[in-house]
């Protein structure tokens, strides 16, 4: 059931044309055709059924549905689907599994970086690209506060979060 | 939350994208789209037509040349504020966009949309305001070049025609020795700015100011000049006193007064921006 597509936003109107696209997510390919006026976030979560990257407030405020688009990390809410064609996406899904957590999902357990854990796909996203990107990432406070501006969290205080980044960074560069 | 229905049309060439927004009543261009989604989204923007520009080829380029920064329609802000080109002709530029939203944001907003989204709000516009610089309009009879200083008219309103479509912005190089400096005020990092203040100033053979140009967002129903603050600069010694006494020039030019002081607030927050931001560019001039 799970894996069935939910076509409830992304269903085409008997009168509407539908626009044929190819991505890859997280390594696999798909080909669907929809409705050019379907959201990226609606497509990967209806469509695809990759549920994992949230959906908040849906004008690019809180960050929740940030994945990477192409190597750049993207508000898949700000981005229909149709401008995806072609495209690389990753999601929180590539991150890690359950029982093989990726560093930055381990240390944002180890630290406590989430309470109710809405907005933490698009957190992960972005420490994840903030950690790859800046081979020596600025851990001061400040610095990882401007890093995280653009994602809103309502639970923590963030600084946890903060931690959490500061944690991954000693993670990812271990051993 | 969801955009309401629409025709799309992914244009494959410039000549196709006009040709569409003539053949539609209502059309918008969607670029980057990071300004134009979220108003879908909220259905402010229900056009017939949604033209996609995303896929014509070579307008992601950016070239510097002839003493300018030509900024192609589909250049993303991130990838303007990364090119160390752009920034060795004209710093301000990634000073500025450094403020614009976030991360995530600048790396699918385009620097034409928004200077074509023109909120009154936004740092490009001003900063082209600032530079003298232009945009390439193209419509059904050609291109045309529209001057900075005759674009803006209103918040999120320019003096383009409904059919024609920006394709790149000319931001002309700092002149040698010149100083610049953006600075804003905004409630929370990535907002929309109360106030932001662009400086471009040169240093005479005496050490005194001998050219200022200063533009503001978000004082105003647009971006504006500060004529006056500029003139009061121009031969003084640039003095923190000096500075102080130019900037109470732009008193005049803030209308926009939903501060909830009736624009007292706003005029101290600008008065503030316009000594810090001529304060770095002096020191960073000559």
């Amino acid at each position: 059931m799970l894996n069935q597509p939910d076509r409830s936003v992304a269903t085409l109107a008997e009168d509407e044309d539908g626009v044929a696209i190819r991505v890859t997510v997280n390594g696999v390919d798909h080909e669907r055709t929809v409705s050019p006026r379907l959201l990226l976030s609606d497509f990967l979560r209806h469509e695809l059924r990759l549920t994992g990257t949230h959906v908040g407030c849906e004008h690019g405020v809180c960050g929740c549905c940030t994945i990477r688009l192409d190597g750049e990390t993207a508000r898949s809410c700000l981005t229909l689907a149709v401008q995806a064609d072609g495209a690389e996406i990753h999601t929180v899904e590539s991150l890690g599994k359950e029982d093989a957590l990726g560093p930055v999902q381990q240390a944002f357990k180890e630290c406590h970086g989430l309470q109710c854990g809405y907005c933490t796909p698009g957190f992960l996203m972005v420490v994840t690209d903030y950690l790859e990107k800046n081979p020596e990432p600025d851990l001061s406070e400040d610095g990882i506060r401007l890093a995280l501006s653009g994602n809103l969290c309502r639970c923590t205080g963030y600084q946890n979060i903060v931690a959490a980044v500061r944690r991954a960074h000693e993670l990812m560069h271990a051993g | 939350m969801k955009p309401p229905r629409f025709e799309y049309v992914a244009a494959k060439s410039i000549e196709e994208a006009i040709e569409a927004r003539s053949s539609f009543d209502d059309t918008v261009i969607l670029a980057g789209g990071q300004s134009l989604i979220p108003t879908l989204n909220y259905r402010i923007a229900q056009p017939d037509a949604v033209v996609d520009i995303g896929r014509i080829p070579g307008l992601d380029t950016i070239t510097v040349q002839d003493g300018a920064v030509r900024v192609g329609a589909m250049v993303r802000h991130r990838q303007l504020e990364l090119s160390e080109e752009a920034f060795a002709a004209n710093p301000l530029l990634r000073e500025a966009l450094g403020n614009v939203a976030h991360i995530p944001i600048r790396n699918r907003g385009t620097v034409c949309g928004s200077l074509a989204h023109a909120d009154a709000a936004a740092e490009l516009p001003a900063v082209l305001l600032c530079l003298d610089g232009s945009v390439t309009a193209h419509g059904p009879a050609g291109p045309r070049e529209v001057p900075a200083s005759g674009l803006f008219l209103f918040h999120m309103t320019t003096t383009l025609n409904p059919d024609e479509i920006i394709t790149a912005a000319t931001f002309p190089a700092l002149p040698d020795g010149a100083g610049y400096a953006f600075e804003e005020f905004t409630r929370r990092h990535g907002d929309y700015a109360v106030a932001g203040i662009c400086v471009v100033v040169t240093l005479g053979a005496d050490g005194r100011c001998a050219s200022a140009a200063i533009s503001a967002c978000g004082i105003a129903e647009r971006p504006v000049r500060l004529p006056e603050v500029e003139a009061a600069l121009v031969g003084t010694d640039l003095s923190d006193t000096a500075v102080r006494a130019a900037a109470a020039h732009a008193d005049g030019a803030i209308t926009n007064e939903d501060d909830g002081t009736g624009g007292r607030y706003r005029r101290q927050v600008a008065r503030t921006l316009i000594s810090r931001a001529v304060a770095k560019a002096r020191q960073r001039a000559g």
